[in-house]
């Protein structure tokens, strides 16, 4: 050690480690894991090691969760779950409320098992991680308390699958268990196998509690034992982890009925303008992709920096960087720990190549690595150009990519062009400029002069291929919960269509023939011949209505790509949509007894005319009414939830209703501000095709309405298959489909069920809800 | 024990003295300073680095060593300035500096009032220490800027090393930069051979820009030190507001090449505020930021507890401050 006179000359910081002996007894003690299910833990059945990134030192084994054991487990959460749901809530409440005492007075023990486990420094998990934790199950303790009145009506899922990932272990546990007990659900949870150990810490806790058997059961394991819980007798599934493994899920799930919520990976941009807080930006991109050694899925990964300050901001980020202090995860002046595991290092290290191959140059800290251990030193690349794999891709560690932008307009395109969506950070001092991007970037979070900063009472998740659901706030609290809905059984499958000509069978009548009506699709605000040329007959009772356009997917693609350039309506107000709705209600007013003609040839009910009409002004009300929040977080910050439309949704409409079917899920959509391509009823398009004269004469921007007439699940199948539609929403008997190829982009999928189109069922909030995602927009201020 | 007398710290030691530039107030006037990310900084900074052991015990003896000890109080006499002065010298009890390892340590300077330079530069004859002297009508400012002009040139005459003065804040709040640099560039005038060191009186100029304008133009008018309170406003030091200075310090140097210093002031109490504006001036300009020449610490009570702390490094036991000497 060196003497204090040698200390005065160098002013070094010196060694400051936290003590792990509590832990490292604890670890001494178990040893050997086993599962925690129905209360206890079982034998350890065949272990995994579980290393210190750190150090590589073997600290435990967990046991590789087989199918039984996922089994038992669900067995023991679903046997739990009816009487968890029934408790009043305040008893829920008083169970959430130990675990958070129990944690806060654990705390100390956590981290450290925290930072032993996943190589996070101490700081972070000392300062970050456990206190959102505990703030975690405090807030949704009080969600517990007052979910009857909060969510009337609505009921738990039933036993929820939960698989969460390494980077936050018991950050992503409390975000995962913490709102599905408070709504009522019994859980299986499945940390990450280089991480199981906090997670087992809290199956203690919940013993030590006394928490009712079952409610939470903890099975550890690969991606193998993954799977086991993906397919077990599960009402849903709520995934933290890779868009890679999202996407397996969203297959797997497909159909099953199963719930499903998914926080995947982002490529978040990092936007700095020439009007901002350059030193505050610097600060903010070491909280974001040099925090938590940069395996941060909302981290903003793509810093892009106005070129008017691109070089004074990188020789400050420079400066900066050099300043960081990479090294033992105890140590309590460690600013950048030990990556996860050697094969994430690998993993880093091989990106970072591709992108310096691919013409970007890094620039790195000169810091001393430790010798053994996971590291790696912070870095950036800079002239990194869109294409470049490391812009591309998520690379999960400490490096981001830097590039320069010339306008805001710019800026805004590179920011979006991505497949991800998860967060963003925007770094302006011009309040104007600020919001304005936060309101036209794709993320689900948007951090206004701060990056990464979470709390319990706002939801985060992602857009586009970031997933979708949102964990925290109201919103979170969403995701755990669903209006029973009675299921009569499935509406029959429409019949075959017929595209050769039906003779013999004249429309009735004498004299010279009507003048020939002909129904066609409507793109674009325009009416269009099916691409193909063909027909079909549409009959009732064995006689011909009319002929309707068979559409193929060269439609599909054509009414998808005129929805996606009438962008416009969303920014619309909605008391400008509720112009729209109350003037298509006008206008078909005005035709009613044409269509009540039209559905009553058919053999439908003519109600269905004053029905929709109804719903026109319903939905025209809620246009400018069913807006977002401003969620209380923390002191000295708005956050905004804001509610905003998907994009374009695929809506696939069921048969029984022809014209209220539609325009129940036309009407909610297109309100939000959301542009739809609709395949009507199958066996009556016709109710729908003839409003594209009501749309034409109310104002209706053209591409806000595509209508597409045909197959109906062959033609979802390309809207769900369709990378730029953003949400779907089906009706129908084939749902595995749908749910299958939405994986592509991993657009949300709305499977509705049977149900009375003309009752409470066919109409709400929960439309409205399902027609928009909550964007939450956080600004600090103060002078 | 006497302490051998030291060479005095020499600011030109690194770099030569702030000559000062002509004003120029498109290097500040569209300044950014976003106000939630400097305070997150700054309560961050403290968390992200610690000192144990050898290392905190070294670092409270640096923190001595860039004390200017201080009394400015409406009782001062030439007694209680002889008392202070004799607590510089000797700032730590001889068994503590002992078990230390140290030979000598004294504070960085003794900042009292122009009428108590005289019997500070008596009492410290020999030991080396310099005296800081405040004047131009402290804490206040409002004088007429002759008479605030001779109040430097008393206090130099009577032997002050180092002059604090006190910036007019109206010319912040009106943002009458020319008029500011000015009355600053001939008040450093007035100080001659001197250095000075410009109070802001950051707790008055309220917002972070100001801040930084105001440090832009002390030092653009050849402030040797900007300093950020006179002890005597409502919010003295702060971490967020040193912060900003720092960062205009920092921009000042990049364009200029001179190195300016850097006192914070005021309600700085503890062994614990020590550590953390030394981790400040670490992390956000370096090593050298943590010498005399280019950091002081402007304290009256810190010294106390401080002491307290090295005493339990040492001994392993909890001190109590009547066993040691008053400052």
């Amino acid at each position: 050690m060196p003497t204090v006179k040698e200390i005065l000359s160098t002013m070094d910081y010196g060694p400051a480690p936290e003590a792990s002996d509590e832990v490292r007894a604890w670890l001494r003690d178990r040893a050997r894991f086993g599962h925690f299910i129905n209360g206890a833990f079982t034998a350890p059945g065949q272990t995994f090691e579980t290393r210190n990134p750190a150090t590589e030192e073997v600290l435990g084994h967990a046991s590789q969760g087989t199918a039984e054991d996922v089994a038992a487990a669900v067995a023991a959460a679903r046997k739990a779950q009816p009487d968890w749901a029934a408790l009043p809530g305040h008893e829920r409440a008083r169970w959430l409320y130990a675990i958070a005492r129990h944690i806060q007075k654990r705390e100390r023990f956590l981290a450290v098992l925290e930072v032993l486990d996943n190589g996070k420094p101490i700081r972070e998990a000392r300062d970050i991680d456990l206190p959102l934790v505990i703030r975690h199950f405090y807030h949704h303790a009080g969600w517990a308390e007052i979910l009857a009145d909060e969510f009337p009506g609505q009921v738990a899922h039933g036993v929820c699958g939960q698989i969460i990932p390494w980077n936050f272990p018991l950050l992503m546990l409390a975000w995962k268990i913490a709102p599905a007990l408070a709504a009522g659900n019994t859980v299986v949870l499945k940390p990450a196998e280089y991480t199981p150990l906090s997670a087992l810490a809290f199956a203690e806790i919940c013993a030590e509690i006394g928490l009712p058997k079952g409610v939470v059961n903890i099975v550890t394991g690969d991606g193998e034992t993954g799977r086991h819980l993906v397919a077990a007798g599960v009402d849903k599934i709520a995934f933290t982890g890779s868009t890679e493994v999202g996407r397996l899920i969203r297959r797997a799930t497909a159909g099953s009925g199963k719930a499903l919520t998914l926080e995947l990976g982002g490529k978040s941009p990092f936007v700095v303008f020439a009007d901002a807080d350059l030193d505050a930006a610097v600060e903010g991109v070491v909280d974001a992709i040099w925090f938590n050694q940069g395996e941060v899925c909302c981290a903003g990964s793509r810093i892009l920096v106005a070129e008017a300050v691109a070089q004074d901001f990188t020789a400050r980020l420079t400066a900066r960087m050099a300043r960081l202090r990479v090294g033992d995860p105890l140590d309590k002046s460690t600013d950048i720990g030990a990556v996860v595991h050697p094969v994430q290092l690998a993993r880093i290290r091989d990106l970072v190549a591709r992108g310096q191959a691919a013409g970007a140059r890094l620039v790195q800290a000169e810091c001393q690595l430790p010798a053994r251990g996971a590291f790696h030193a912070p870095g950036f690349l800079a002239d990194a150009q869109p294409a470049n794999p490391a812009m591309v891709e998520e690379i999960f560690g400490p490096v981001a990519t830097l590039t320069p932008f010339r306008t805001p307009d710019e800026a805004i395109e590179l920011a979006n062009n991505t497949r991800y969506g998860l967060s963003a950070s925007i770094w302006s001092e011009n309040i104007t400029l600020a919001t304005d991007i936060a309101a036209k970037v794709r993320a689900g979070v948007v951090w206004i002069n701060c990056t990464n900063v979470f709390d319990a009472g706002a939801g985060f998740g992602g857009m586009r291929e970031s997933g979708f659901g949102r964990e925290g706030g109201r919103e979170g609290m969403a995701a755990y919960l669903h209006t029973p809905s009675p299921r009569p059984k499935a509406e029959a499958a429409p019949g075959r269509l017929d595209a050769a000509p039906v003779p013999g069978q004249p429309p009735a009548g004498k004299g010279a023939p009507p003048i020939d009506r002909t129904a066609k699709l409507y793109i674009g605000g325009a009416q269009k011949r099916p691409d193909g040329g063909y027909s079909y007959a549409i009959t009732h009772k064995g006689r011909e209505i009319g002929l309707a356009p068979l559409g193929n997917r060269k439609d599909i693609r054509n009414a998808v790509e005129a929805a996606q350039k009438a962008g416009g309506w969303g920014k619309a107000t909605g008391h400008n949509r509720a112009q729209v709705l109350y003037y298509i209600a006008e206008n078909l007013s005005a035709r009613a007894a044409e269509f009540e003609a039209r559905l009553k040839s058919a053999g439908h009910d003519p109600a269905e005319v004053e029905a929709t009409l109804r719903r026109a002004f319903w939905y025209a009300a809620q246009a400018d009414k069913f807006d977002g929040a401003v969620h209380a977080t923390r002191s000295n910050n708005v956050t905004l939830a804001m509610n905003e439309p998907w994009g374009v949704i695929g809506i696939g409409c069921p048969d029984a209703a022809p014209l209220l079917g539609f325009a129940s899920l036309v009407l909610p959509a297109i309100a939000m501000g959301n542009r739809v391509v609709a395949v009507p009823a199958q066996s009556m398009p016709l109710a729908a095709t003839d409003l594209y004269q009501v749309f034409d004469t109310s104002d209706l921007p053209g591409g806000v309405v595509n209508i597409v007439t045909g197959d109906r699940d062959d033609l979802c199948k390309v809207l769900a298959q369709h990378d730029d539609v953003d949400a779907m929403w089906y009706y129908g008997t084939d749902a595995t489909t749908m749910e299958t190829e939405s994986a592509g982009n991993l657009k949300a999928v709305w499977t509705l069920s049977n149900r009375d189109w003309r009752g409470p069922q066919g109409q709400g909030r929960d439309f409205l809800a399902r027609a928009c995602q909550v964007k939450n927009i956080w600004i600090p201020y103060g002078e | 024990m006497q302490n051998a007398p030291a060479p005095r710290p020499d600011p030109s030691a690194h770099a030569p003295r702030n000559a000062g530039v002509p004003l120029a107030i498109d290097w500040f006037d569209r300044i950014a300073v976003n106000t939630p990310a400097a305070e997150r900084r700054a309560a961050t900074l403290t968390t992200r680095r610690s000192l144990k052991k050898e290392w905190q015990a070294a670092w409270l003896v640096n923190a001595i060593r860039c004390m200017d000890l201080t009394t400015l109080a409406g009782d001062d006499t030439e007694n209680r300035v002889a008392r202070l002065c004799a607590k510089a010298r000797a700032p730590l009890a001889d068994h503590i500096l002992e078990e230390l390892g140290l030979e000598a340590l004294h504070t960085g300077a003794v900042c009292v009032y122009p009428t108590m330079v005289a019997a500070a530069v008596r009492a410290l004859e020999g030991s080396g220490i310099p005296v800081a002297s405040v004047a131009t009508g402290f804490p206040a400012g409002l004088m007429p800027l002759d008479l605030r002009l001779a109040e430097i040139r008393y206090a130099v005459d009577q032997g002050a090393d180092e002059i604090d003065i006190v910036i007019t804040r109206a010319h912040v709040l009106a943002a009458d930069w020319s008029a500011l640099y000015d009355e600053i560039a001939a008040m450093r005038a007035a100080c001659g051979a001197a250095h000075m060191k410009a109070i802001l009186a950051t707790g008055d100029l309220k917002t972070l820009r100001n801040v930084y304008k105001a440090s832009m133009v002390a030092m653009q008018a050849g402030a040797d030190f900007i300093k950020t309170s006179t002890g005597k406003e409502g919010v003295n030091a702060t971490l967020p507001v040193s912060l900003v200075m720092l960062r205009a310090l920092r921009d000042f140097g990049a364009r200029t090449g001179f190195r300016v210093g850097f006192k914070p002031a005021g309600g700085m109490k503890t062994a614990k505020d020590a550590l953390a504006w030394q981790i400040l001036m670490k992390e956000e300009l370096g090593t050298d930021w943590l010498r005399p020449d280019l950091f002081r610490l402007g304290a009256s009570s810190m010294l106390g507890d401080i002491e307290r702390q090295l005493e339990h490094h040492v001994t392993g036991r909890y001190a109590s401050s009547s066993r040691h000497a008053l400052a």
